[in-house]
């Protein structure tokens, strides 16, 4: 009887928060956190975030043909800023809610040093990025190969993956000896978990930011304004942050 | 569009209709041999082996890819044979996706092979043995020109899938320029890169491509109205 009735009054209690359900295009590097984040949305605000994982290139393409989704986090800052620009975005509701951290990794636990000296040292036949033209991780191992002044001589060694998910793949089954992946993928207890890995400084790079938008089927959607509203909470900012994202 | 971005998309043209027939030319003289004996044979492995040649028909390209990726890694026991042999790795490499291909393209050139090969009988080849033609020759010179129409669809759909094919390149591949980037990973940069125009005029030519070689098959191939 005493859990019948608590039923009920949580039933009521739903029911007088709006219960609404928001459809969420997350990009695939999110989904470890996005998982343990829309447990606590739920929890929090009685709303229920349906997640979809996938490539941001992707995304942007089904949504600008009518896909149902109504809010993105993104992999970048520049997908949302063209939605919004194209009117499939919500103007003004763009909102940073991670900063994405570079790291070289390699599965051999001896390969990698502290201060990344392998880059010139050399020794290895390939090495890992994601495409530069398509993933912003791709793009920031760039950048730190140009400013340490090895990009020519690593040219000829390069193996791209087509997302950062694949990178990680060619690396940790050692087909390439070392990547440029995210910190994201192999952040254990708060450090490099396994094999070697340098973190590269923030100097090196632009930061990688990862931008949430409201999407124009998600404008006015109490649910959809919750859950960006969620990503700025401490408690979500506790998981993304154990997660090896930087915040904003 | 600029000149460079096209010399990209021909280069990776290029180096699809190469892949396309090294490994179509490859899987006739391994698939021909595997067809002949799935066809014959009473062997209690018969059923085993015709499942692991179709096996690439049912699996996800991309757990095969992944497979192909461990296997030819340096901790897989292809690695460590090709490391042995100091042949290097295969993944990153044109002969990696040459292998790669044969294997996921095989169930296409295996499968109607075999079927012309039992649709052939027993009958004209015990005629050929009455007549003292050694089992080789009366391979040679009965079975394969009966055979023909299983050839050409073997070697017309071998080729064609392994244009078409996207998962396993895009595992074991690692998107380098003329060794790797296919066609359809070009593509599948271009959509990723929001490059839809060059995106468009590769697609529409893999379309039109494709279906050039579906009506050639269909045309050209008699052995259609005769197999079940």
């Amino acid at each position: 009887m005493k859990r019948l009735s608590t039923l009920i009054l949580s039933l009521l209690a739903l029911a007088s928060a709006h219960a609404d359900e928001v459809q969420v295009a997350v990009a695939a590097n999110f989904t470890g956190p996005m998982q343990v984040i829309s447990v606590l949305f739920e929890r929090e605000t009685g709303h229920k975030a349906s997640l979809a994982f996938g490539a941001t290139g992707k995304f942007y393409a089904q949504i600008a043909n009518g896909a149902p989704f109504e809010v993105l986090l993104s992999a970048d800052d520049e997908t949302p800023a063209r939605l919004v620009k194209e009117g499939n975005g919500v103007a003004g509701s763009n909102l940073t809610y991670a900063i994405g951290k570079v790291v070289l990794w390699s599965a051999d636990p001896k390969l990698i040093d502290g201060k990344g000296e392998v880059l010139k040292k050399g020794g290895f036949k390939h090495i890992a990025l994601a495409n530069p033209k398509t993933a912003p991780y791709g793009a920031a191992a760039m950048q730190v190969m140009g400013k340490l002044g090895v990009a020519e001589q690593l040219k000829p060694l390069f193996v791209q993956g087509e997302n950062i998910s694949q990178t990680h793949q060619f690396v940790s089954t050692g087909a390439a000896e070392l990547g440029f992946v995210a910190y994201s993928q192999v952040i254990k207890n708060g450090q490099v978990g396994s094999g070697s890995g340098w973190i590269i400084p923030g100097n090196l790079y632009d930061p990688i930011r990862q931008d949430a938008v409201i999407l124009a089927k998600g404008k006015d959607k109490p649910a959809a304004v919750a859950l960006l509203k969620f990503l700025k909470s401490d408690k979500a900012k506790e998981v993304i942050r154990s997660f090896g994202y930087e915040l904003p | 569009m600029e000149s460079a971005a096209y010399s990209a998309d021909l280069a990776a043209v290029w180096l699809t209709l190469k892949l396309a027939t090294v490994v179509t030319l490859l899987l006739l003289v391994i698939g021909t041999p595997i067809a002949w004996w799935l066809a014959r044979t009473r062997s209690i492995f018969k059923g085993a082996v015709g499942a692991v040649v179709a096996l690439p028909l049912v699996l996800p390209p991309t757990v095969i890819g992944f497979y192909l990726l461990v296997v030819m890694g340096p901790h897989g026991p292809l690695g460590q044979l090709t490391k042995s042999l100091g042949l290097g790795l295969l993944p990153f490499t044109f002969p990696g996706l040459v292998i790669a291909s044969v294997f996921y393209s095989l169930p296409f050139v295996v499968q109607p092979i075999q079927n012309a090969f039992e649709a052939i009988g027993e009958r004209p080849l015990e005629v050929a043995a009455t007549l003292r033609a050694s089992p080789w020759d009366a391979f040679w010179s009965v079975a394969v020109p009966l055979a023909k129409p299983g050839f050409l669809s073997g070697s017309i759909l071998g080729f064609a899938h392994t244009v078409g094919e996207f998962g396993i390149v895009l595992m074991i591949g690692g998107n380098i320029p003329d060794k790797t980037r296919v066609v359809s990973v070009q593509i599948y940069d271009h959509v990723e890169a929001l490059e839809y125009a060059q995106a468009h005029w590769l697609a529409g030519g893999m379309v039109l491509f494709s279906f050039a070689v579906l009506l050639a098959l269909y045309t050209f191939n008699p052995a259609r109205r005769k197999t079940p």
